[in-house]
């Protein structure tokens, strides 16, 4: 249990870096009604082209902007697959995603990973977050303000902030009316196609950002970083929803919550390493039946538990 | 207003599902008509509004809207002439937004959706004097999300929605033929009032032949894909069931009228 608590303030960091992921998902699946695999490649798109950027000594927030950049791109290219060639949107984000394994790798000059010199005092000092700050945080040879709970905590608040001042102007009301209803955005002159594609973008250059803020915390940008994504982002979504549902009605309150979820999820995550109730390589798993249940929940309700429809209602013409 | 010349329009060309829904359509309609438009099931009716609405593109034929020919404009740039309801309550309203979201999202039909802020404090005051005319309480509820009103009440939204930005055309699809008979006087005489204050150019479905002859100046009934009868004037107004149902047997040479046009 000890070790449990000790490893607390790095699940916590991790949790909150994986929620702005999370946040991506959740206006994808949740807003846009499309469930967009792109994420599994574009969160480790972010995550190289910030360690490659950063490497050669560009600016930390350039790099950083150049990483949300790349994952619009992606989200670009999802979009375009789906509303321009008519693919499923499932499938061109399954499409898009086997294509930037490639990419991310030529990224990476065709290495599985790479490394940021954190060893370098120098290089270590630029970062924004590290794993490296918790450490140094707890024992005092850094201010309070370096820990990544506290810079990544910034970081939520300000794109849920954006997001919500977002989704309330005229342009951000025409993509949730485009993922609530489509026949009813056209008909009021909303042009579902762009409002799609711009969604997927949004998503993932939040999803790009999230890994590039993940490489920068552990410290390299893998290949294999973003496996899994959409589960985790998913499970986060829906942990936030079955927690909050009934106290949060907000919309940035909602992005809160999907937020805390990823937290919840990485807690629960350490816990299960920290008391080792398994082998870590069972996590996948883990997570995918978790996420599993929740989402069939709502379908076995309907199905099996819902109250009965009175008799003798309304007469139907 | 509306000119519609000589339209065709087949279903699933080519295959032993082809339908041609649309078999020469030309159809003119003056400012301020109140066109009324009946047939069986299949006869080209929901066809016909798809088609002015531009869900796809017709195969031959032209569609001008106020002098304006929209044949090759997509759904959403059409969406600037036209209001529509639907024949499902679900399908004109966003379920998920609040009353007043969507009425803001029907505010902007046809205008630039900028970073301006999707609903302001002075629209929400207009609309609450707007939904007051509805008379369903619904000004009460303006926060409540859409998806919890009842189909009646999610078709006089749509309605009002569709009138709210000034449409050159009004499109109305079976718009009541999903709610109980109560429910359906009120919308229509709903949707009366809106056509009459407004002088709106509008073509409306119906199956109910009653209602055909009650409402508008003008009733087309349509079969296999064609107008077949285009009653207007005084003699609209004399109209009766019967001489519709005689008038139809004879422009068709049909008698499977009688059925199909009442119970369909």
């Amino acid at each position: 249990m000890l070790d449990f608590l000790n490893a607390l303030p790095g699940a916590v960091s991790q949790g909150l870096i994986w929620g702005i992921m999370a946040i991506g998902v959740y206006l994808t699946y949740k807003i846009l009604d499309i469930a967009d695999l792109t994420v599994d490649g574009s969160f480790c798109t972010g995550g190289a082209m910030f360690v490659v950027l950063f490497s050669q000594g560009v600016n930390i927030w350039l790099a950083l902007l150049a990483a949300v950049g790349a994952g619009m791109l992606a989200g670009l290219v999802t979009g375009l697959l789906h509303t321009v060639c008519g693919i499923p949107a499932i499938l061109a984000g399954i499409l898009t995603q086997l294509g930037l394994w490639s990419v991310n790798l030529a990224i990476m000059s065709m290495k599985a990973n790479v490394a940021l010199n954190i060893i370098n005092p120098d290089v270590l000092n630029r970062l924004l977050v590290s794993l490296r700050f918790v450490q140094d945080v707890g024992n005092g040879a850094r201010p309070f303000y370096q820990h990544p709970i506290f810079v990544v905590g910034i970081f939520t608040l300000v794109i849920i902030g954006v997001l919500y001042w977002f989704f309330g102007t005229e342009l951000g009301c025409s993509i949730r009316a485009t993922g609530a209803n489509q026949a009813m955005a056209r008909a009021q002159g909303i042009n579902t196609r762009r409002n799609q594609v711009l969604g997927l973008m949004i998503s993932n250059g939040l999803v790009a950002l999230s890994g590039a803020l993940l490489s920068q915390y552990q410290g390299f940008a893998d290949a294999n970083m973003g496996r899994g994504a959409i589960v985790i982002g998913l499970a986060a979504v829906i942990i936030g929803e079955v927690i909050f549902a009934k106290v949060f009605h907000n919309f940035g309150l909602k992005l809160l919550a999907v937020s805390i979820g990823a937290i919840l999820y990485y807690m629960v995550v350490q816990l299960v390493l920290s008391l080792k109730l398994m082998d870590s390589n069972y996590l996948k798993l883990l997570s995918a039946v978790v996420v599993a249940i929740f989402l069939s929940v709502p379908y076995w309700k309907g199905k099996y538990f819902s109250k009965p429809v009175k008799r003798g209602g309304v007469s139907r013409a | 207003m509306l000119k519609i010349e000589n339209i065709y329009k087949t279903f699933n060309a080519g295959t032993v599902n082809e339908k041609t829904a649309l078999n020469g359509v030309s159809l003119h309609l003056n400012e301020g008509d109140f066109v009324t438009v009946i047939g069986g099931n299949g006869a080209g009716k929901s066809t016909l509004l798809n088609a002015v609405a531009g869900v796809w593109p017709v195969d031959e034929g032209s569609i001008t809207i106020g002098g304006v020919d929209v044949t090759r404009l997509p759904e959403h740039k059409r969406a600037k002439y036209i209001g529509r309801v639907f024949q499902d309550p679900m399908m004109g309203t966003a379920a998920t937004m609040q009353i007043e979201e969507n009425l803001a999202l029907a505010a902007r039909r046809g205008k630039g959706r900028t970073l301006r802020s999707g609903i302001t404090k002075a629209e929400r005051e207009e609309y609450r004097e707007m939904l007051k005319i509805l008379d369903l309480g619904l000004e009460d509820r303006m926060t409540s999300k859409v998806g919890l009103l009842s189909g009646g009440q999610r078709q006089a939204l749509t309605l009002l929605m569709a009138s709210l930005v000034k449409p050159k055309l009004l499109l109305l699809d079976e718009h009541t033929a999903a709610l109980d008979p109560k429910t359906a006087a009120k919308v229509l005489a709903a949707t009366e009032t809106i056509v009459q204050r407004d002088h709106l150019t509008t073509l409306m479905i119906t199956h109910n032949m009653r209602d055909a002859i009650a409402h508008g100046n003008r009733l087309i009934m349509m079969y296999e894909g064609r107008v077949a009868l285009d009653i207007s004037g005084e003699e609209k107004k004399k109209l009766t069931v019967e001489d519709l149902l005689a008038k139809f047997g004879q422009a068709t040479g049909s008698d499977e009228a009688d059925d199909k046009l009442l119970l369909g």
